[in-house]
């Protein structure tokens, strides 16, 4: 298997990258991220027009029937540009989720005319899933924090014990103020809320999917943060030469670069054969490089890196955030002892 | 052309017994054109794809194999080198044993005074009729103690700034005026070597490149240099994470919670920069070069250093697991003898083959696009440069 873009890959990502220019630059979403963040007209445009709603979704549910390493595409694009579209919750994770029951509401997701959002935290660990909701006689109670996508979500997707269970009236969707106002969270109260079972859910899988997937969506974002800092540091000039011709500014972008040279084979790895050590090792180092890229940007822009017309906190918040998304670093090298066998202490 | 290739070699099996005389069966692996495939036909290669030399040496893994240790600076530096830009004489004069290890090479690059700064050298070459007359002193040659033949790069004219009046040649280690003496290093051992060349007469013959164009020739030997240092195809868990992973698992014992995090940590990394280097070798074998190259030999030297540094640690073993006695090394050995050694020889890799600073002024300059620090020596000709 390839770790190298197909040209299907570029054609998309081409496609998604310039409506993202055209409608969706950082400076637009930070013009709206403190009112209403979701652009429901791009969404239209993306899930519609170009298709990404229905990618993972087979064709004969009304989807594209591509692979991750498609939606991977869509992801590193969407990073780039922080750009507040719920695809990434309900194209990929509630969907993925759906998959296997082969449920009506696939069709609609495929179109584009409904969202959904599984309701786990988003901070959830694949390694140790679960909710704490309860069901009895069909009804669903109790409260899940920090769920992503469910505010603009029109079916919520409830993994209990096993089986997943939808929810379209009834829950209470209370928006908390977000770490990323991106892609903000919010508090799901279900009180005996009436709920539809649609087949069993292997939840700890849906939440490794996301996870290996989230890697790519997290290389757009260091992208960005690097091919921003470097076009800032040809320009601006301090003691008469750009800033970015000083040694101590070229080390750390040289070895900036590198880290998201790496970011981007293990990207791809872990779309293309989405195994579990795959996943675990994207996760475990891309986190850390988006997280790192954001912060160098923010430093090497100087005083401007810190204030709130600067788009780069957008990118250092959805960072930050996404780092501790289904499974923090740690989490996954935890994982990655016994998967290949480097034992703890005894 | 897959097929074709295992054909190939099965054909060459069939007429030749591993088993027999190891030199014969190398020297007719290269007449078959399955040294490295890639190179041309008659010179050990069959022109074809690059990557289908890795399916020639799982073909023939059972069979007499290459000394890599010894053979290294031949095969990584010198070959391509002369491939690139020596005539047909010097091709097929030097490629064979070369890659039979029958004549090794060394590479008289660094001086005292020119190490990054590798274009201020000061070595004189002067012509002499159809000869070349060479003094001067070379410093961190490898193997030099047992090679027939050298890549040497000298000045033939100071008068112009220092990247233009350079020379590359072949240098003939048995030449009158060639003295080698031994560098003994951290490790002990002498693995790098002095060069002293004192009247050194070498025909213009083994002139490889223009007069005048040695910097050019020389980017090649550097380039090829650092992809044989980092870029070596390795696989998951292998390479010096490997080493530390079987002392890891050897000895539950000695394993605690805080090494067990980093030893994660650089697992982690390990793969990371082995799948970087996948992608490398698919763009390459595609077609598309990338920079990713560029930061190969900085990642490896990086994880090196802190997988040796990180085993001395683990093993909590306060003697040197080999001896400091002064040796002459049979070979450039990065992994093998004990993790003391490892330790102390991983702290050359971050300066052999280009300094990780060097490195990452080639990777913001040349793939970043950054501007390069105010030059003081650029059209300054070499003569009257403060030394």
């Amino acid at each position: 298997m390839s770790l190298l873009y197909s040209e299907v890959e570029e054609e998309l990502r081409a496609a998604v990258r310039g409506l993202l220019a055209d409608r969706c630059p950082p400076a637009a979403v930070l013009k709206r991220i403190e009112s209403d963040p979701y652009d429901p007209d791009l969404w239209k445009t993306l899930a519609g027009e170009i298709g990404v709603a229905g990618l993972l979704i087979p064709e004969q549910y009304g989807g594209a029937g591509a692979s991750a390493s498609e939606a991977a595409v869509v992801l590193e694009e969407l990073g780039r540009g922080v750009a507040p579209v719920p695809f990434f919750t309900s194209s990929v994770l509630a969907t993925r989720a759906l998959l296997p029951t082969g449920d009506a509401l696939l069709e609609e997701l495929a179109e584009g005319r409904k969202t959904a959002a599984l309701v786990v935290p988003f901070a959830a660990s694949p390694y140790r899933p679960g909710a704490p909701v309860r069901v009895a006689d069909g009804r669903l109670t109790g409260t899940v924090t920090g769920v992503a996508g469910a505010d603009v979500a029109d079916v919520l997707l409830a993994p209990v014990d096993g089986r997943l269970y939808a929810v379209e009236e009834g829950a209470e969707v209370e928006g908390v103020p977000s770490l990323d106002l991106t892609r903000p969270v919010a508090t799901v109260t279900f009180d005996a809320t009436p709920a539809r079972d649609v087949g069993e859910c292997d939840l700890a899988e849906v939440l490794g999917f996301g996870a290996g997937l989230l890697a790519s969506e997290q290389l757009g974002v260091a992208e960005w943060c690097l091919d921003t800092t470097l076009a800032y540091v040809k320009e601006r000039h301090q003691f008469a030469r750009p800033v970015g011709s000083f040694q101590a500014i070229k080390h750390r972008l040289a070895d900036l670069w590198l880290d998201v040279v790496r970011a981007r084979a293990a990207a791809r790895s872990a779309a293309t054969d989405g195994s579990a050590v795959s996943v675990a090792v994207a996760q475990s180092w891309n986190a850390g490089v988006a997280v790192h890229a954001a912060e160098e940007a923010l430093q090497l822009h100087g005083g401007i890196g810190m204030t709130w017309e600067h788009p780069v906190h957008l990118y250092l918040k959805r960072a930050k955030a996404s780092e501790i998304a289904l499974g923090t670093p740690g989490d996954h090298r935890e994982a990655l002892a016994s998967l290949v066998d480097v034992p703890g202490p005894e | 052309m897959d097929v074709n290739i295992k054909e190939r070699v099965a054909a060459f099996l069939a007429e030749h017994d591993p088993d027999g005389d190891r030199l014969e069966f190398l020297r007719a692996r290269f007449d078959a054109g399955l040294a490295w495939v890639w190179y041309p036909e008659g010179l050990g290669g069959l022109g074809a794809p690059r990557e289908l030399q890795s399916v020639v040496e799982r073909e023939l893994a059972g069979t007499p194999q290459l000394n890599a240790g010894v053979q290294a600076i031949g095969l990584g530096m010198a070959a391509p080198t002369i491939l690139a830009f020596g005539t047909e004489e010097q091709k097929r004069r030097f490629l064979r044993p070369l890659w039979t290890g029958e004549e090794l090479w060394c590479q008289l690059f660094s001086e005292p005074g020119a190490g990054s700064d590798l274009a201020t050298l000061a070595t004189r070459a002067v012509r002499d009729g159809d000869e070349w007359v060479v003094d001067g002193q070379k410093v961190w040659t490898s193997g030099a103690h047992h090679a027939r033949w050298a890549i040497l790069v000298a000045r033939t004219d100071p008068d112009v700034p220092k990247h233009r009046g350079l020379t590359y040649f072949v240098c003939d280690m048995h030449a009158p005026g060639v003295e080698v003496r031994p560098l003994r290093q951290i490790t002990g051992e002498a693995e790098f070597n002095e060069v002293f060349l004192t009247g050194v007469r070498l025909p213009d013959d083994l002139r490889l490149g223009e007069v005048g164009d040695g910097w050019r020739v020389a980017q090649t030997t550097l380039m090829n240099e650092r992809v044989a240092i980092g870029g070596a195809p390795v696989g998951r868990g292998g390479g010096m994470v490997g080493v530390v992973l079987d002392a890891w698992r050897a000895q539950p014992e000695l394993r605690t919670h805080d090494l067990h995090q980093r030893l994660l940590s650089l697992w982690v990394e390990s793969e990371v920069t082995r799948l970087s280097g996948v992608r490398l070798r698919e763009q390459l074998a595609a077609g598309h070069p990338g920079p990713e190259g560029s930061g190969m030999k900085l990642s490896f030297a990086k994880l090196n250093q802190e997988l040796s540094g990180f085993e001395v640690e683990f093993a909590r073993d306060l003697g040197y697991d080999d001896d400091w006695t002064f040796r002459r090394s049979e070979g450039v050995d990065f992994y093998g003898r004990g993790r003391g050694y490892r330790y102390l020889r991983a702290k050359g890799n971050s300066i052999e083959g280009g300094t990780s600073e060097i490195l990452r002024n080639i990777i913001s300059e040349r793939v970043l696009g950054l501007p390069s620090e105010p030059r003081v020596d650029k059209d300054v000709p070499w003569k009257d440069l403060p030394r």
